[in-house]
C-alpha cells in the first residue's frame, strides 16, 4: 500500500465539513446592526435563506436548494418583505430605510441574506425607536438580535426582539451637559462621603488661624490673614490633586490603589501630627500641595469606577474635579467662620486643635492599619 | 504530490475563516447553491406540510387542522433535530397559544413546546389544565412523567406513569415506569422486566421499540454491561436513529474508549449540538485537525444562543463543552451547578462531578452527592466519581 499522506483524506472531509455547515440547526434569528452616523442610520439585516424561503419561497424551481440566481431574481420581493416590517424611527420621525445591496454571509446555522440599507431620519437623534416585526407570526419563536452603534469606536447596545419585545426605544446619547452635570455631583458626593480627604483638609486648616512664632501659636487677629492662610491650603489641595486626577484618568500614571489609599492615611496621620509637633510651621500650603498629590490618585480611583467613556474623557474630568471643588468649599465655608469666631477661646485651642488633631491622628493610623493589611476594624 | 498537503491546508483555513469571522460576499454565479433546505429534492413530507400550511392559512380557526399541523412539525423537528419547527408548530396554534385554558389537546402541545424549551413550570402547568379536562389521555401522562423525571420527581413520576399502561398500551406504561424506577434503586428490576416484555410484544410499534430499546441500552450502559447495552443500542438504530439516539450511543462507545466508532457514527449526522458535541469529543481524542473546527463551530453555536437569551436549553452541553474541549474546568463547574439547579438526569449529575473533580472542588460537588445518594442512582461512573468526590469532601 503506497503511504497517503492523512492530510489529503483529511481534507476531503473537513474542507467539506467547514465550507456547507447547511443542515446546523439552531432556532431563528436575525442579526439586525445598526450604526448611526449623524441623522443617518447605517443598517445590516442578516436574515436566513431558509426563513425567507419559509416566508415568501425562493427556492423557485422547487428542488429543495437556493441558489444565487433564485435569491437574486427576488431582491425586491425579499427587500419589500423585510423592510415592511421593520420601522424605525429618531424621536418620533420614522426613519425609511433605503436597500443599496443585497449580498450573502455564512453564519454557524447557513446562508443568510445580508440586506444594507440606509434610513434617513432628518436630524440626529436623541433617541432611536425600532420596531420589529419580522416572522413572528410564522415562528414566534424567532427573534431578532439587535445591535446599535451610536458613534464610531463607541459602546455596542444589545436588545433581544421578540414577540413580547417588538418595540425597543434606545437612548443613543444624552445632552453633553447631563453628563457634565451628573461628574459634578459624582464630585460633590465623593468629597462628602470620602472622610479621609475632608479630615486631611481640616486638620491643614486647623492652625490657620494661629501663626507658629519661637515655638509657640499665636493667635491671628485680622480675618484677612486667616482667610489668606486658609485660600493658599485650599489652593494647593485643589491645585496638586487635579493634576494627579487629571494625569490618571488620562492613563498616564497609574499606582496600585492599596498604596494609594494607604499613603492617604498616612498624609492625614502626619497632617495631624504636624499641628501636635510642628515640623513645616507656616508653609502648611506644601503639605497640602504634596500630599495633595496623593488624593488625586485617590479620586482617580472613584472616577474609573463610574466609567468614562473615551470621547467625553475631559469634559467628565473637567466636572468630577469641580464637584470635587465646590464640595470643599462647602466644607470650608462652614469651618471658617465658626473657627473664626472661637479663635481665641479654651476650647477652640485644647478640645478642637490639639484634642482634635490627636483623634485625627488616631482614626487615620486605624485607616493605615486596615489599608496596609487589608483589616477591618472600623465599620465602614 | 507535494503540493496536495499546502493545498489543503489553504482549503482548510479559508473554510475555517467563512465558518470564524465571514464577510458579507456576492456569490460569483447564479448556479451557485447557497442553502439545501432538505435533505432530499423530492420530500413528499415536505410537501404535505406545505399543503397543510396552506388550508390552515385560509381557516386558521381549524382546531383539528392545527392540531394536526403541529404535531407534524413537532415530530419533523425532533427526526431533523431541528427548533426551528417547534416555532411553526407554535405558530400554527396561535390563536389558542395565549388563552390561559385551551382546549386539551392544545394544553399538551404546548406542553411540549414548553419542556423543549426548558420551561419545565410552564409545561407542568399546562399538563395539569390537560388532565382535569381528560383524564384519559395516555400522551399528557407520558409527557408529564418525563419532565418529571428530568426534575428528578421521581414518585410523581411514577405516578404519571400508572394511567399511561391503563390508556396506552402495556409496553408504553412498563417503558414509563422502568425509566423512573432504573434512576431510582432498581435498575436490575426494571431491565429484566423491561426486556421480557419487550421481547414479548413483537406488534410494538416503531415509536416503542426505539424508545424501549433505547431505554435498555442506557440502562446497561450505567450498569456496565457494554455487551448488554451494544446489543440494546443496535436494536434502537435499526429502528430509527434520531439525535437523542445518537448522543446516548457516542456516549456509550466514548466511554468504552471507542473514538473511532464515534466518528464513523455520527458522519453526516452531527447537525444538531448534542451528536456535533459528541463527534467534536471523539475527534479530539483521536488527534484529528477536524476537532477544532468542530470546536468553533460549537462556541459558535452557544455564543449565537446567548446572545437570544436561551442559553438554559444549552447549558449541560455547554458545561461539557467548557470541560472537554475547552478544558476550562472552573467555567464548567459553574455551568453545570446551574444547570444542576433545573435538571436532574444522570448526565447532568455526571458533567457536575467530573466538573468538580478536574477543578478540585469537591465540596461543590457536595449537595448534587447527597441527592444522588438519597435517590439511589446506579451508574457505575457516576457512582465511582461520587466516591472519589465523597471521600474528599
Amino acid at each position: 500500500m503506497s503511504k497517503v499522506p492523512l492530510w489529503g483524506w483529511l481534507c476531503l472531509w473537513a474542507c467539506v465539513a467547514v465550507a456547507q455547515p447547511a443542515f446546523a440547526h439552531k432556532p431563528s434569528d436575525s442579526y439586525l446592526n445598526l450604526k448611526l452616523a449623524d441623522e443617518r442610520v447605517e443598517g445590516q439585516w442578516d436574515i436566513a435563506l431558509r426563513d425567507l424561503d419559509y416566508a415568501i419561497g425562493l427556492d423557485g424551481d422547487d428542488d429543495g436548494a437556493i441558489t444565487w440566481g433564485e435569491v437574486r431574481s427576488r431582491q425586491a420581493q425579499i427587500a419589500d418583505y423585510a423592510l415592511a416590517r421593520l420601522k424605525l424611527a429618531a424621536d418620533g420621525n420614522s426613519c425609511p430605510p433605503n436597500l443599496h445591496a443585497l449580498l450573502i454571509d455564512r453564519h454557524s446555522d447557513g446562508a443568510y441574506a445580508v440586506l444594507r440599507f440606509a434610513a434617513d431620519c432628518g436630524r440626529p437623534p436623541v433617541a432611536l425607536s425600532v420596531d420589529y416585526n419580522l416572522f413572528f407570526d410564522l415562528d414566534p419563536q424567532h427573534r431578532g438580535l439587535l445591535q446599535l452603534q451610536a458613534e464610531d469606536g463607541g459602546p455596542v447596545r444589545t436588545a433581544i426582539l421578540g414577540p413580547d419585545s417588538r418595540s425597543q426605544r434606545l437612548e443613543v446619547r444624552s445632552a453633553p451637559w447631563v453628563q457634565f452635570f451628573d461628574f459634578v455631583r459624582e464630585g460633590v458626593w465623593h468629597i462628602w462621603i470620602g472622610f479621609d480627604h475632608i479630615l486631611f483638609l481640616l486638620t491643614l486648616l486647623l492652625p490657620a488661624l494661629f501663626v507658629r512664632k519661637d515655638g509657640r501659636w499665636k493667635t491671628l487677629g485680622e480675618f484677612r490673614e486667616v482667610f489668606l492662610n486658609v485660600v493658599k491650603v485650599v489652593t494647593a489641595f485643589t491645585v496638586a490633586h487635579s493634576i494627579t486626577l487629571g494625569l490618571a484618568a488620562l492613563g498616564v500614571v497609574e499606582l496600585p490603589s492599596r498604596w494609594v489609599e494607604s499613603a492617604i492615611a498616612a498624609s492625614v496621620i502626619l497632617a495631624a501630627l504636624n499641628n501636635l509637633f510642628p515640623i513645616v510651621e507656616n508653609r502648611r500650603w506644601a503639605i497640602a500641595f504634596g500630599f495633595g498629590l496623593i488624593h488625586g490618585f485617590g479620586f482617580a480611583s472613584v472616577m474609573a469606577d463610574l466609567g468614562l467613556a473615551k470621547e467625553n474623557l475631559v469634559l467628565s474630568l473637567l466636572g468630577f474635579n469641580l464637584g470635587v471643588e465646590v464640595g470643599q468649599l462647602a466644607i470650608v465655608a462652614v469651618f471658617l467662620p465658626i473657627a473664626f469666631w472661637l479663635r481665641d477661646s479654651w476650647f477652640y485651642r485644647r478640645v478642637v486643635f490639639t484634642g482634635g488633631s490627636v483623634a485625627v491622628a488616631g482614626i487615620a493610623a486605624v485607616w493605615l492599619a486596615e489599608r496596609l493589611f487589608d483589616w477591618q476594624l472600623l465599620a465602614s | 504530490m507535494q503540493l496536495l498537503p499546502w493545498l489543503c491546508a489553504v482549503g482548510l483555513l479559508f473554510g475555517w475563516s467563512i465558518a470564524a469571522e465571514a464577510t458579507p460576499f456576492t456569490p460569483k454565479s447564479d448556479s451557485e447553491v447557497l442553502e439545501r433546505v432538505r435533505v432530499r429534492p423530492a420530500d413528499p413530507e415536505a410537501r404535505a406540510l406545505r399543503e397543510l400550511r396552506t388550508r390552515l392559512a385560509r381557516q386558521p380557526q381549524d382546531l383539528a387542522l392545527a392540531l394536526q399541523l403541529a404535531r407534524r412539525y413537532i415530530e419533523r423537528g425532533r427526526i431533523e433535530a431541528d427548533p426551528r419547527y417547534n416555532g411553526y408548530a407554535q405558530a400554527a396554534l396561535a390563536p389558542w397559544w395565549e388563552q390561559p385554558k385551551p382546549p386539551a389537546p392544545v394544553l399538551v402541545m404546548r406542553a411540549t413546546l414548553r419542556q423543549a424549551d426548558h420551561d419545565f413550570e410552564g409545561a407542568l402547568a399546562d399538563l395539569k389544565l390537560a388532565l382535569a379536562a381528560n383524564p384519559r389521555d395516555p400522551q399528557a401522562w407520558v409527557t408529564r412523567a418525563l419532565v418529571q423525571q428530568v426534575r428528578g420527581e421521581y414518585a410523581e413520576a411514577r405516578k404519571s406513569c400508572v394511567p399511561v399502561m391503563q390508556f396506552s398500551s402495556q409496553l408504553a406504561g412498563i417503558t414509563c415506569l422502568s425509566g423512573v424506577a432504573s434512576l431510582n434503586g432498581q435498575a436490575a428490576t426494571s431491565y429484566a422486566l423491561l426486556e421480557r416484555v419487550i421481547t414479548a410484544r413483537t406488534d410494538a410499534s416503531a415509536g416503542e421499540k426505539l424508545w424501549a430499546q433505547t431505554l435498555l441500552a442506557e440502562i446497561a450502559h450505567r450498569q456496565g454491561d457494554p455487551q448488554k447495552a451494544e446489543k440494546h443500542f443496535r436494536a434502537a438504530m435499526a429502528v430509527s436513529p434520531d439525535s437523542y439516539l445518537l448522543g446516548a450511543y457516542a456516549d456509550f462507545l466514548l466511554d468504552e474508549k471507542r473514538p473511532r466508532e464515534v466518528v464513523e457514527l455520527l458522519k453526516g449526522r452531527a447537525r444538531a449540538d448534542g451528536p456535533l458535541l459528541r463527534l467534536a469529543i471523539a475527534e479530539q481524542r483521536l488527534g484529528l485537525a477536524q476537532s477544532a473546527v468542530h470546536r468553533t463551530e460549537l462556541a459558535a453555536r452557544f455564543a449565537a444562543s446567548r446572545r437570544r437569551g436561551d442559553e438554559a436549553v444549552h447549558r449541560r452541553e455547554e458545561a461539557r463543552f467548557t470541560l472537554e474541549l475547552l478544558e476550562q474546568p472552573g467555567a464548567a463547574l459553574k455551568l453545570a451547578l446551574a444547570n444542576w439547579q433545573t435538571q436532574r438526569e444522570p448526565a447532568d449529575a455526571r458533567i457536575v462531578l467530573e466538573a468538580a473533580q478536574a477543578s478540585g472542588d469537591a465540596a461543590a460537588a457536595r449537595p448534587a452527592i447527597d441527592w444522588l445518594k438519597q435517590s439511589r442512582l446506579e451508574d457505575r461512573r457516576v457512582n465511582a466519581l461520587m466516591q472519589e468526590l465523597g471521600a474528599k469532601a
